[in-house]
């Protein structure tokens, strides 16, 4: 088929080229330059080096709360993921979308909401920042895992059963490497989120727990190490690389076809029933109540119920003239506009690299996994690549007000082309074919064929990107500038302070984004696409 | 030849009026661009005395002042460093004593000695003999006490730093970080002057007796500590200033004629401030205007009820309520500025290892 369509209305070589120009320049300038330059600058900075003498510790606590993140989360996954995969039921829906939107939610969000849950001695623990791990990435168990119980056939634990297996036996021999493969590459996703976690650490875990990811960022932003910081940048990039090599291998060894979908079906029997409900429950108080204490606090000043916190936003004052340091109001608009320039930025970017990846499969691939790689490095790596390397006229851009926004793009676009990709592998080839007979070129046939079909994909794509845009906390860290903070950025102010009327503020504050976050995710209809598209 | 030598004529034609262009509205007088003054968080954004002076600068010279915050002194600091050459003002405001060679060695400033500078104390000047920075205030960072609780508890107020490491005082101390915050970082200063390499140890004690660590100076000062007015803090013992009293009694409402707050005397560490124009501002001009106002006797005369230091220039009348309540300490605290220098980081960075990890 593929070969028929090349032939009757293949896209120009050099048109595809012109095409993939643009993303490849965005990803080598942004990006590997970047990088490259962290790795050049941790030998050629002159930063008196200090003693690193607790980074064994923080190298061994990112490494073990990823790995406890990690396992806890796959337990407690499993069996939503299995009732949503296996049944079908009333509020299925519901269920599944408020399952898997946590993982687009804004960390520092998410951290606040969790500091309003958890009692004050839980604040600044291991425990809390796993607790937050294992809510953002349950949906990851659901989608991925929840996609192979739905084609694993029910008649196979069954014949296990009548060969004479006991549950365990059957669950071992028979349901667990079927699995497997799944298993292991959400352990993957989890796993890296998890290690290079930097909003919800520093919400959480604060300064007595920091990750790496909080030692870099602490480095560079507070002692002004620059070189101290790109040295651990480099080992955590190393570590990555080695942790998604591994784990693509892995998954590659244990892969297994499954043919033919099973489906699901209505719960039978009270035993059924009672297990659905009791999951399906307990799914919705373990999301549910993080927000709600976050909304409920922020109505809490320390000195009974009030509105201050609500009203007093942008206002208040710690004595005449002296303010909290952060406007609230003003980074709503700092984020909005922020979250429109780099959803433009990834769609049109993302586009262009999507449509090159499709007409050609060799140089897309180089295209496709160099795009990818964003995604593997830490946020406040990419922030303080970005930094160092833009700071000599003519490419002085720190003080931009597109770079910010760039550095959000950067992370956004994979997502995009994922999104715009599923669409256009499976645009029929006749519909070219058609196109030709009736006269078009190819670019135009590629135009009012490709072009349109990509609309809705499109616009999940600014929505993903416009939510993370909104959320992203970790490279804002690094390049943010004073009087232009965004949301996370002020939030996190806020939460630095420790009187009542602050802490009420960063609450309503992180309402506010959570409320952003969720309009943009359900219009743009990301939600429907979040499973395979973010895998 | 000749389509050529007419093409570079019809260039020329093209060219000159735009070249021209620029260099008239360059060449012309035009009005003083509105410039940002970059301070740390305490610093009043509006409202106050300090505002209004900043207005009447603005109003006599045509130079609009935006006040931008950028978190505690050594956040902001750092900020500056990282953005050197590209900065996110003009004028830099709160850069003190202790920081003074990383801003330096970092070419943050551009150098600049604003008139009126023969007026300044000389023992603040010949502290930036290359003009980067210039001083506008001191001060001294002390351990403040909330009288009135000593007094419900019973307690006698802590004497002086070793102190502090003792039963009684256990979980009553509230401190700013030292990579963060200006004052938190002189407090470490004070604690190294005193013990010299024995402040590791002292301060592994004062962990183990309860010191609590925020970020900056207004969290510490006006949410966890006891004795400032309207604060819903329990800490009775916090690094703040020395001028920290006065100001409690004049902020006072109702109005009180004594301090609630005390400072003890024998833990006060020198700090000065400085101001600076931001390297890579692109009004040079006007910042250094502002530089020049800055220490000039009409704002230098705001600075003592205004954020409650001394000006650094000499013979500013300093106001009745600030002297009466301002303790002035027998013997303050002091570093060598190039030990500060050698070591402040390596400082900073085990001092978070002790207290923090």
């Amino acid at each position: 088929m593929d070969r028929h369509r090349a032939a009757l209305n293949r896209l120009p070589r050099s048109f595809v080229v012109v095409l993939a120009t643009a993303p490849a320049l965005f990803i080598v300038g942004f990006y590997a330059w970047p990088v490259v330059n962290l790795i050049w600058s941790t030998t050629r900075r002159t930063t008196a080096g200090s003693p690193f003498r607790h980074t064994t510790t923080i190298v061994w606590f990112t490494l073990w709360q990823a790995v406890v993140s990690t396992v806890l989360t796959l337990v407690a996954g499993l069996a939503p993921a299995y009732v949503l995969a296996r049944y079908s039921f009333t509020g299925r829906r519901a269920l599944l979308a408020m399952a898997t939107v946590p993982f687009v939610l804004p960390t520092v969000a998410v951290g606040a909401a969790f500091l309003a849950l958890l009692p004050d001695s839980w604040h600044g623990t291991a425990r809390a920042m796993i607790l937050a791990h294992v809510f953002f990435n349950v949906a990851v168990v659901v989608r991925l895992v929840g996609s192979m119980i739905a084609v694993i056939p029910h008649d196979l634990v069954g014949a296990a059963r009548t060969l004479g297996a006991n549950a365990a036996q059957a669950t071992r021999l028979v349901l667990l490497p079927l699995l497997a493969p799944a298993l292991w590459s959400a352990a993957a996703v989890i796993f890296l989120f998890s290690f290079t976690s930097f909003g919800v650490a520093t919400l959480l875990g604060g300064p007595t727990h920091p990750t790496l990811e909080v030692e870099i960022a602490r480095r560079a932003t507070q002692l002004g190490d620059v070189r101290g910081a790109a040295t651990l940048s480099i080992a955590q990039l190393v570590m990555l690389a080695v942790v998604i090599v591994w784990a693509t291998r892995r998954q590659r060894r244990s892969a297994l076809e499954l043919t033919g979908a099973t489906g699901s079906r209505r719960p039978r029997g009270r035993r059924e029933q009672a297990f659905v409900v009791t999951v399906a429950v307990a799914t919705v108080l373990a999301i549910g109540a993080p927000m709600a204490a976050l909304v409920a606090r922020s109505f809490d000043t320390g000195r009974g119920w009030s509105l201050a916190g609500w009203t007093k936003l942008g206002t208040a004052e710690v004595r005449p003239g002296v303010g909290l340091g952060v406007d609230p109001l003003a980074s709503i608009g700092v984020s909005l506009r922020f979250a429109v320039v780099a959803a433009l930025i990834a769609c049109a970017i993302g586009f262009l690299a999507a449509s090159a990846i499709a007409a050609s499969p060799r140089l897309g691939r180089l295209l496709d996994t160099g795009l990818m790689l964003p995604l593997g490095t830490s946020a406040v790596t990419v922030g303080l690549g970005l930094l160092i390397t833009f700071d000599v006229s003519p490419f002085d851009w720190r003080a931009r007000w597109w770079f910010i926004p760039l550095g959000h793009a950067l992370v956004a676009v994979p997502f995009v082309v994922r999104s715009l990709l599923t669409v256009l592998r499976t645009i029929p080839s006749d519909l070219h074919a058609a196109a030709a007979t009736l006269g078009a070129a190819p670019i135009r046939a590629w135009w009012h064929v490709d072009a349109r079909a990509l609309r809705r994909p499109l616009l999940a794509g600014a929505g993903f990107s416009a939510a993370i845009s909104l959320g992203e906390f970790g490279a804002t860290t690094i390049l943010t500038r004073s009087g232009r903070e965004t949301l996370p950025i002020a939030i996190n102010r806020l939460l630095g302070r420790s009187g009542g009327l602050p802490r009420a503020q960063a609450f309503a504050v992180a309402t506010i984004l959570l409320a952003l976050t969720t309009v943009v995710v359900m219009v743009s209809g990301v939600s429907e696409r979040l499973g395979s598209d973010r895998a | 030849m000749r389509p050529i030598a007419r093409a570079a004529i019809g260039l020329s034609v093209v060219i000159t009026p735009l070249v021209a262009g620029c260099s008239s509205s360059d060449s012309a007088k035009r009005a003083p661009s509105p410039i940002t003054l970059v301070a740390y968080d305490s610093f009043p954004t509006k409202d106050t005395a300090l505002n209004a002076a900043l207005d009447e600068f603005a109003q006599s010279t045509g130079i609009k002042v935006t006040v931008v915050t950028a978190g505690d002194a050594g956040t902001m600091l750092t900020k500056a460093r990282l953005t050197a050459g590209n900065p996110e003002g003009d004028v830099m405001f709160g850069i003190d004593s202790t920081q003074l060679s990383a801003a330096i060695d970092d070419n943050v400033f551009a150098p600049y000695q604003p008139n009126g500078s023969n007026a300044i104390s000389m023992n603040l000047a010949s502290m930036v003999p290359g003009h980067e920075l210039t001083p506008v205030d001191f001060g001294d960072v002390c351990i403040n006490y909330d009288k009135e609780w000593f007094a419900t508890n019973g307690i006698e107020p802590p004497g002086n730093l070793a102190d502090l490491t003792k039963p009684e005082y256990k979980d009553l101390l509230v401190v700013e970080n030292p990579s963060a915050s200006s004052p938190g970082l002189a407090f470490l200063m004070a604690t190294i002057a005193e013990f010299g390499d024995g402040w590791t140890d002292y301060w592994a004690q004062l962990r183990a007796n309860g010191v609590t660590v925020v970020d900056g100076w207004d969290a510490a000062y006006y949410e966890d500590f006891s004795g400032a007015a309207g604060s819903t803090g329990d800490r009775p013992l916090v690094v703040s200033y020395g001028s920290s009293p006065p100001a409690e009694v004049i902020f006072a409402d109702p109005p009180r004629t004594d301090a609630p707050t005390a400072v003890v005397d024998s833990t006060c560490f020198r700090q000065v401030e400085f101001a600076g124009v931001l390297r890579g501002t692109k009004h040079e001009t006007e910042a250094r205007q502002l530089v020049d106002f800055l220490v000039s006797s009409r704002f230098q005369s705001e600075l003592p009820l205004g954020l409650f230091v001394y000006p650094a220039r000499t013979g500013v009348a300093l106001p009745e309520e600030f002297t009466k309540y301002t303790v002035v300490p027998t013997k303050t605290l002091s570093l060598d500025p190039a030990t500060i220098a050698a070591n402040r980081q390596k400082w900073q960075d085990e001092w978070t290892d002790i207290v923090l990890r």
